[in-house]
């Protein structure tokens, strides 16, 4: 007992030096994948719809439908078709550190690329593109962030939309009150209640919780983009082979049209009835990352 | 392990875009552990005043006392606090009346922290009860009749005779009470208080470097901790009733 | 918000409930069975005459019980598949941190039951010539543990309770099935209430039973 606390502590402290082994030819990932037998698959249990559980008890969703075409690919590069997969649920407080502590090979949530957390792992090109936008009650008169003047606003902890929020809040000058929330369907809840008047979060999410609602006539999405959010398969850092193996992936899928298929699955109308068309941004995005051989 | 430590993500100081360095995090796990300290403390008095009325009256012979005093223990210790916390922050103000409802949700200064200070408390009295209840049944009959018998009205026994020798006696169980109140104000982060964990998970969210922040707020709890032991040790020497064990910690 | 209070989710998801609930009572009963084990060593061990034994078995308690419980299993979830090499079930490494957690605090109850021994039973012991072992084995623990059943019992319940902590790692016991099903189909109001009533159900008949084996004890 003792012992393991010992060896636990002397481990913390070498990793604060230690950067990991990797194959100088190969792929640290691919060859442990390989020597497991198995593929970790990091998933989000209620990221509607991109990674969530379906009535069977399995994820399902947009980013998971690319990280099996993923999978696939990674089966025929290490030659080895009847790979298992297992499908480990994280969470946005869990999911950085079961990929630094080599649990999860790959995540297929909904997480926001940007270059701070590419400080701590890679990600495949952006899939997914969406912003901050406000959820309110029909008939409360918010249009943009500047009526929200004196008024309620939940956030949810730390995400980059509360970045984003504060950020014209202070640039613009504008007073708005804060209510912190735990998670997403906890400030539509807020909303809900009238304990606040909007929730701003992506609009992907806003729809989501909209199209779930008891009656989502009474509910209304609006307002500019407050911040660009480009949604990425995260992996782990420095394996450029395994993640080039991910990007070859995607550009094929973008270019032959397969992408915008699967897009068209879940988002128009999606099996939640969400109801987002693929926009111009997207569209282009997908036409930018579609790279030749 | 494939994690890249970087301490100065909460000692930097000065703003650098090319390092971790947004802002100086250090001092959002100083203001976390402000609001802590704030919820347990706040929380505490409710936890203790309440939880010695409930405690004393599940000692009284009034059987409506009784019954609803335990009828309180029951319902508090039985349901997650997790749970409670949710109910007292969304559901309760919906059983008010329309303005009162409003006032708990938007009139009130700072409706989260109460909110939070007021579960917790109220949780906690439950537990508080049941040890100022063992601490009152642990005193000998005798001295309720010997109080009695020199002509103390009801209230006065409790206050004179038997409330101060309790306590002297749970001291061990109520600092175990009191570190639980503490620690559990971690709770607090799921109605949107912005204590200690919280601020560590947002300093994830921001800078993925959670690892750091997640020490410091490790290192925090166990240093608090640590003191009010030693304390709480010192008091329990000094204030210890000769020829009485007091109750051991749960 | 009670007006359209929805009672289809709650029947439709009650199947993924129970699996929920199924990994509760798993993790509380092994963690009883590891914890009580665990800490009837150390409370051996803390009252063992060996000073250093003594030392190290009281530290042990003093750190884990200054520790937050949700701050445990989260350092354990991240360590324990580092110290093996591999990666661990999310189950195995939350069972050991319940184990070594609730550990401590059996072992302060245990210990409070073995001092509640008369003086006078352990000297007979002595005097009928067992040692040390067998001393304990067949004179102090069995009393021990019949003085302690009702606060060891009391202790399963809070810490029934307190599995649903395992939240933080995003396993999936009964509040957080209940927890998905509220975030994917929106239904928060209606799943947080059906947990309060469920838990408190279940703790009160826990209750309940505990208070009918008090009785039999306290007869018998």
């Amino acid at each position: 007992m003792f012992k393991r606390i010992l060896v636990a502590a002397t481990a913390v402290a070498a990793c604060l030096a230690v950067y990991p082994a990797q194959a100088q030819d190969g792929s640290y990932v691919m060859k442990r994948i390989k020597e497991r037998g198995v593929i970790n698959m990091g998933h989000r249990e209620a990221s509607v719809p991109f990674s969530y559980i379906g009535k069977d008890g399995k994820p399902i969703g947009y980013s998971v439908d690319i990280c099996l075409g993923f999978i696939d690919k990674i089966k025929e590069a290490i030659k080895m078709p009847d790979l298992k997969i297992k499908y480990v649920p994280v969470t946005s407080q869990t999911r950085i550190a079961l990929m630094a502590n080599g649990t999860i090979d790959l995540e297929c949530g909904s997480t926001t690329n940007n270059l701070t957390r590419q400080k701590q792992v890679d990600y495949l090109a952006v899939t997914f593109i969406t912003g901050t936008k406000l959820g309110s009650k029909k008939g409360s008169g918010i249009k943009e962030i500047e009526d929200m003047d004196g008024k309620v606003i939940a956030l949810s902890l730390g995400t980059t939309n509360e970045k984003a929020v504060k950020r014209v809040m202070k640039a613009k000058g504008i007073n708005i009150k804060i209510v912190s929330v735990k998670d997403h369907p906890q400030a539509w809840l807020a909303v809900a209640t009238d304990r606040a008047d909007a929730y701003a979060t992506d609009d992907v999410l806003l729809y989501g919780l909209m199209s779930k609602s008891k009656d989502p006539t009474k509910y209304q999405v609006t307002g500019r983009f407050l911040s660009y959010d480009p949604y990425g398969i995260m992996v782990p850092r420095n394996d450029s082979t395994y993640r080039r193996l991910g990007n070859v992936m995607l550009a094929d899928m973008m270019r032959d049209g397969r992408m915008l298929k699967l897009y068209k699955k879940w988002f128009d109308p999606g099996p939640t009835n969400i109801q987002m068309p693929a926009s111009a941004t997207l569209r282009k995005a997908f036409e930018i990352q579609a790279l030749p051989h | 392990m494939n994690y890249n430590w970087d301490w100065s993500v909460l000692f930097c100081f000065v703003e650098d875009p090319v390092s971790s360095c947004t802002q100086p995090f250090f001092y959002w796990i100083v203001s976390g552990f402000g609001w802590t300290i704030s919820v347990a403390a706040a929380a505490w008095v409710i936890a203790f005043s309440l939880g010695s009325v409930i405690g004393v009256l599940r000692t009284v012979e009034n059987p409506y006392l009784r019954g609803f005093a335990t009828v309180y223990v029951t319902i508090f210790r039985n349901i997650p606090l997790l749970v409670q916390m949710f109910l007292w922050f969304f559901v309760f103000p919906e059983l008010l009346p329309d303005e009162a409802g409003k006032w708990v949700k938007r009139g009130m200064p700072l409706p989260e922290f109460w909110t939070a200070v007021v579960c917790l408390g109220t949780y906690t009295a439950s537990r508080v009860g049941e040890q100022v209840r063992a601490g009152i049944e642990a005193i000998t009959q005798g001295q309720r009749y010997a109080a009695m018998a020199m002509g103390l009205r009801p209230v006065q026994v409790y206050r004179y005779i038997l409330l101060p020798v309790s306590y002297r006696i749970i001291i061990p169980p109520l600092t175990s009470d009191f570190l639980g109140v503490f620690k559990n104000s971690s709770l607090a982060l799921t109605i949107g208080v912005l204590e200690l964990t919280a601020q560590t998970r947002q300093i994830e969210e921001y800078t993925f470097q959670g690892f750091e922040a997640f020490t410091a707020a490790t290192l925090l709890y166990i240093v608090v901790t640590a003191i009010v032991m030693a304390v709480m040790r010192v008091v329990e020497g000094r204030v210890v009733i000769p020829g009485m064990i007091s109750l051991g910690a749960k | 918000m009670f007006e359209n209070f929805d009672f289809e989710i709650i029947v439709t998801s009650i199947p993924f409930l129970i699996e929920g609930m199924g990994l509760t009572l798993l993790l509380t009963v092994l963690a009883i069975v590891g914890g009580l084990a665990l800490g009837t060593v150390l409370a051996l061990c803390r009252l063992a005459p060996y000073r250093w034994l003594s030392l190290f078995a009281g530290s042990y308690v003093n750190f884990f019980r200054s520790m937050p419980l949700i701050l445990v299993i989260f350092w354990f979830y991240f360590l324990v598949p580092f110290i093996v090499g591999r990666p661990v079930g999310g189950f195995y490494s939350v069972l050991v941190a319940f184990i070594m957690f609730e550990a401590a605090y059996y072992c302060e109850i245990m210990r409070a039951g073995i001092q509640s021994v008369r003086q006078g039973q352990v000297h007979a012991g002595q005097a009928l010539g067992l040692t040390y072992r067998q001393n304990m084995r067949y004179i102090v623990l069995p009393q021990a543990f019949r003085a302690m059943i009702p606060i060891l019992l009391t202790q399963a319940i809070i810490l029934f309770q307190d599995t649903s902590l395992v939240y933080v790692v995003g396993l999936r016991d009964f509040l957080v099935a209940a927890d998905i099903v509220a975030n994917r189909d929106n239904r928060l109001m209606e799943m947080f209430l059906t947990v309060a009533l469920v838990y408190f159900v279940m703790c009160l008949a826990g209750q309940l039973g505990i208070r009918k084996i008090q009785k039999k004890f306290a007869t018998g």
